[in-house]
């Protein structure tokens, strides 16, 4: 069946089959092409010897180089750690109230800060950082425990009532249920909320309020930063400012609560956290004489921060 | 002979005294030397290399060639060395690609990364221009201009210098290895490696500042991959037009095979006026029968010249250039025989039929002449003045806002509402620009501070200054005061130069009840 001839009109000795009348010529291909053939077998025959190449049951084989993704990724990693570390020892040094000078350290802290709050805080204050009920908006110019840098990182290393912690932040507002009757717990979150202009006022509200609460919230409701104690008096409440909320919040105050962070992340990732928190639009500055000013008239006036409600 | 059409040379009717084969053994016989390899599988699978040791040749093709080739190579090597001045803001390198820095800078032009239509439209403007090529002149681009012919030339003139013409070369190659030979051999690698390592080397200096590059690559500074690049690229250059030459047209290029795809009746290609050639002879058989015998003498220059190792006789074949070397041989020929020029020549399909039947000869030129010329210049012109249209009324000012998601909006303790909003001020001039951004469609009261201004100083309108050649990436701020609504309201940029250019972008303020 196999018969090779010449064919005529193109003088190429043909493959010697033949299909219905249609002959192949053949017209070999170049010998290098045969040893690039031979190349790429080569290559893989080395390939699999140095790299992982063979699936077992549970991995592959190692191969001789000992490469791995993982190891590539770790080494990546501790580069990207050396390379971090100039501007990590120089953060570590700064005093953080002096970071907001330095613009590019501070662009560094933010960036570090924003990354470690992906991390560790948008379980609770959400990826905007805008929180929810009972879990803080840092976004706005509300804050209980102060938002200056040193306060916002006082916080964040000690935590909110944490058990455990020593120097944690902690406050607690005592229940008042039972304590009042049904009109007197109207009248007083009828004053609570007129304080920011959406309530009624009444003459035993304000007694109510002037007798029980000024001494933390302040007797205009502004609050008080270094107790914790929120102000009354803006748009802005943890838990709700509706009167059925406030109402509750007399009667049963709920108590939020946040880790002391001093345990699980170090000094400068703290540090980093707290610029990225101020750096979020509501951010304060040191004032830089506090004792002259009446402590007071400071926490109703000032654009400093209180919060909550 | 001449009545024969161009279809039936290339499928001869059966019974045609023509001994084809016999032609062809006799036309080519260094080429065709029985090399076809034994033994793999038992079959002839794989051809044995040939080297084309080609001749040299002069006229004018042959000096077009040169031109081209002198051309060519100059813009390659000297381009990334010509300066030109564009201030203290920005590379003083003519053509320059910054990829660290994503523009890409050629003389007076700067092409950003978001511009990169620009570069597509160039792209399909060379795609196009390869078409506007072949539907013209056939396949010019590989005859003359392809890079791979370019260099593949260069290297056969360096043959030739180091080994000498055609047959000293076929020579050497059969002479056994000897300290002459090994000699010549190195010699002319050794010129091979400097050609491709110049290659190599050019290249990379299109990608930065030519002169410090340089120093940096001899002084050992360069980053790896400059060294690495150049590698590649001189073995590669040494590879390819040392060694692999006419193999990358047939076998490896993709471009000879759509342009098959190409070529019509019509085109433009390097043919072999076989009405008038065959039969051949040499001229003593010629002069005992003058009437049996056509033009051709058999003499095979041709052959000898192509760069490629073809034989135009055989018709239109994917090894075919079209450099009009083979063209430049036989008239020398026929010139010295005393018969007209032409027997090989630039003509296309149709014509050549025409000429068969009897049609006197008709210049080449009139084969541009067809309606699928024009309409690939015709698209090819109008994305060219397209984009020269939308280069000369850009302005290089822009302004892009990203309005905050997460949250959308921040009540503040007084009830204002503030949005946060990420700017993205462009200023594509070199030099520093002051630009002001103002609110445009807000309801008075609503103000805007950024990171570098503080809220005390919040202001409908606040001037940014964006360096120069940068984007300027800025966050925002916008605030309402209580009572106020706002829906869609725009960002208006203005460059406080005597340009005075202008960019509106708008975007959605978000508020309680309106998310």
């Amino acid at each position: 069946m196999v018969t090779k001839r010449i064919d005529q009109p193109t003088g190429t000795e043909t493959v010697g089959h033949e299909w219905d009348g249609i002959e192949e010529l053949n017209t070999p291909l170049p010998r290098w092409w045969l040893y690039t053939f031979y190349a790429t077998i080569v290559w893989a025959a080395v390939y699999v010897v140095l790299y992982p190449a063979w699936p077992l049951i549970d991995k592959a084989t190692a191969g001789t180089l000992g490469w791995s993704s993982r190891g590539d990724l770790a080494e990546e990693m501790s580069a990207a750690d050396l390379a971090r570390q100039g501007v990590v020892e120089q953060i570590a040094a700064t005093d953080i109230e002096k970071l907001i000078a330095s613009p590019e350290l501070m662009g560094q802290a933010i960036s570090g800060g924003a990354a470690a709050f992906k991390v560790n805080c948008v379980q609770c204050h959400g990826a905007g950082a805008a929180g929810s009920a009972g879990y803080p908006n840092l976004n706005d110019d509300d804050w209980i425990w102060g938002g200056t840098l040193t306060e916002i990182q006082y916080s964040i290393t000690h935590g909110i009532r944490w058990e455990g912690a020593d120097d944690t932040r902690i406050n607690y507002m005592p229940a008042f249920d039972g304590m009042f009757d049904a009109g007197q717990v109207d009248a007083l979150a009828g004053h609570v909320l007129s304080l920011s202009g959406k309530g009624k006022t009444s003459a035993a509200g304000a007694t109510l309020f002037a007798e029980n609460c000024a001494a933390c919230h302040g007797p205009a409701g502004g609050g008080m930063p270094d107790m914790g104690a929120p102000a009354l008096n803006d748009a802005i409440w943890l838990f709700g400012g509706t009167e059925a909320e406030v109402k509750k919040q007399i009667l049963a105050p709920r108590h939020g609560v946040m880790p002391a962070w001093k345990d699980r992340l170090d000094p400068v990732t703290i540090k980093m956290l707290a610029a990225y928190v101020h750096s979020r639009g509501g951010g304060q500055q040191a004032a830089p004489a506090q004792d002259e000013v009446a402590a007071e008239t400071d926490i109703a006036q000032a654009p400093k921060a209180e919060t909550d409600g | 002979m001449a009545d024969n059409t161009e279809l039936e040379r290339r499928v001869p009717a059966a019974g045609k005294p023509r001994d084809w084969a016999g032609a062809l053994g006799s036309s080519a016989p260094e080429i065709d030397a029985a090399d076809a390899g034994h033994g793999f599988l038992g079959s002839d699978l794989y051809e044995k290399g040939k080297t084309v040791h080609n001749k040299r040749i002069d006229g004018s093709f042959r000096r077009f060639k040169w031109l081209v080739m002198l051309v060519t190579l100059a813009i390659y090597y000297i381009t990334p060395w010509i300066r030109w001045d564009r201030g203290p803001y920005a590379p003083d390198q003519a053509v320059l690609i910054d990829l660290a820095h994503r523009r890409f800078y050629m003389f007076d032009i700067e092409i950003w990364p978001h511009e990169f239509y620009f570069v597509a439209g160039m792209l399909i403007m060379a795609g196009l221009g390869l078409f506007l090529v072949t539907s013209a002149v056939g396949r010019a681009w590989c005859g003359y201009a392809c890079p791979q012919t370019v260099w593949t030339d260069l290297f056969q003139h360096v043959d030739r210098f180091i080994d000498g013409d055609r047959n000293a070369r076929i020579r050497l190659d059969k002479a056994p290895w000897g300290p002459a030979k090994i000699a010549r051999r190195s010699g002319k690698w050794a010129i091979y490696l400097v050609i491709s390592l110049l290659t190599g080397g050019a290249w990379i200096l299109y990608f930065a500042d030519a002169p410090t590059l340089t120093r940096e690559f001899f002084t050992g500074e360069a980053a790896l991959v400059a060294y690495a690049t150049v590698g590649i690229l001189t073995g590669t250059t040494f590879w390819l037009g040392g060694f692999m030459r006419e193999q990358v047209c047939i076998y490896m290029c993709p471009w000879p095979r759509i342009q098959t795809a190409m070529l019509d009746e019509k085109s433009l290609i390097v043919t072999y006026k076989d009405w008038r050639g065959e039969q051949r002879g040499s001229l003593k058989k010629a002069a005992k029968n003058p009437d049996q015998y056509g033009d051709c003498i058999d003499c095979l220059q041709c052959v000898a010249v192509c760069p490629t190792g073809i034989d135009i006789r055989e018709g239109q074949q994917i090894g075919c250039i079209t450099c009009g070397l083979c063209i430049d041989a036989c008239d020398k020929v026929m010139a010295e025989v005393g018969r007209p020029r032409g027997l090989i020549d630039y003509a296309t399909l149709e014509q050549c039929e025409a000429e068969a039947a009897g049609a006197p000869a008709t210049p080449a030129w009139k084969a541009l002449m067809r309606p699928r010329t024009f309409i690939y210049f015709g698209a090819w012109g109008a994305i060219g003045a397209a984009m020269l249209f939308a280069l000369g009324t850009r302005t290089h000012t822009d302004l892009t806002v990203s309005p905050d998601r997460n949250p959308p909006f921040m009540l503040l303790k007084d009830g204002s509402v503030r949005n946060a909003y990420t700017l993205r001020l462009r200023n594509m001039e070199a030099r520093p620009r002051d630009m002001e951004v103002a609110l445009t469609g807000m309801p008075s009261g609503a103000v805007m501070w950024t990171e570098a201004v503080s809220l005390e100083n919040a202001a409908p309108v606040q001037v940014i200054a964006v360096p120069a050649n940068e984007t300027k990436v800025v966050r925002a701020y916008v605030m309402l005061p209580p009572g106020e609504r706002a829906d869609s309201f725009s960002f208006r940029l203005t460059s406080l130069d005597e340009q005075r250019e202008q960019d509106i972008a708008t975007t959605t303020f978000a508020m309680p009840g309106n998310e």
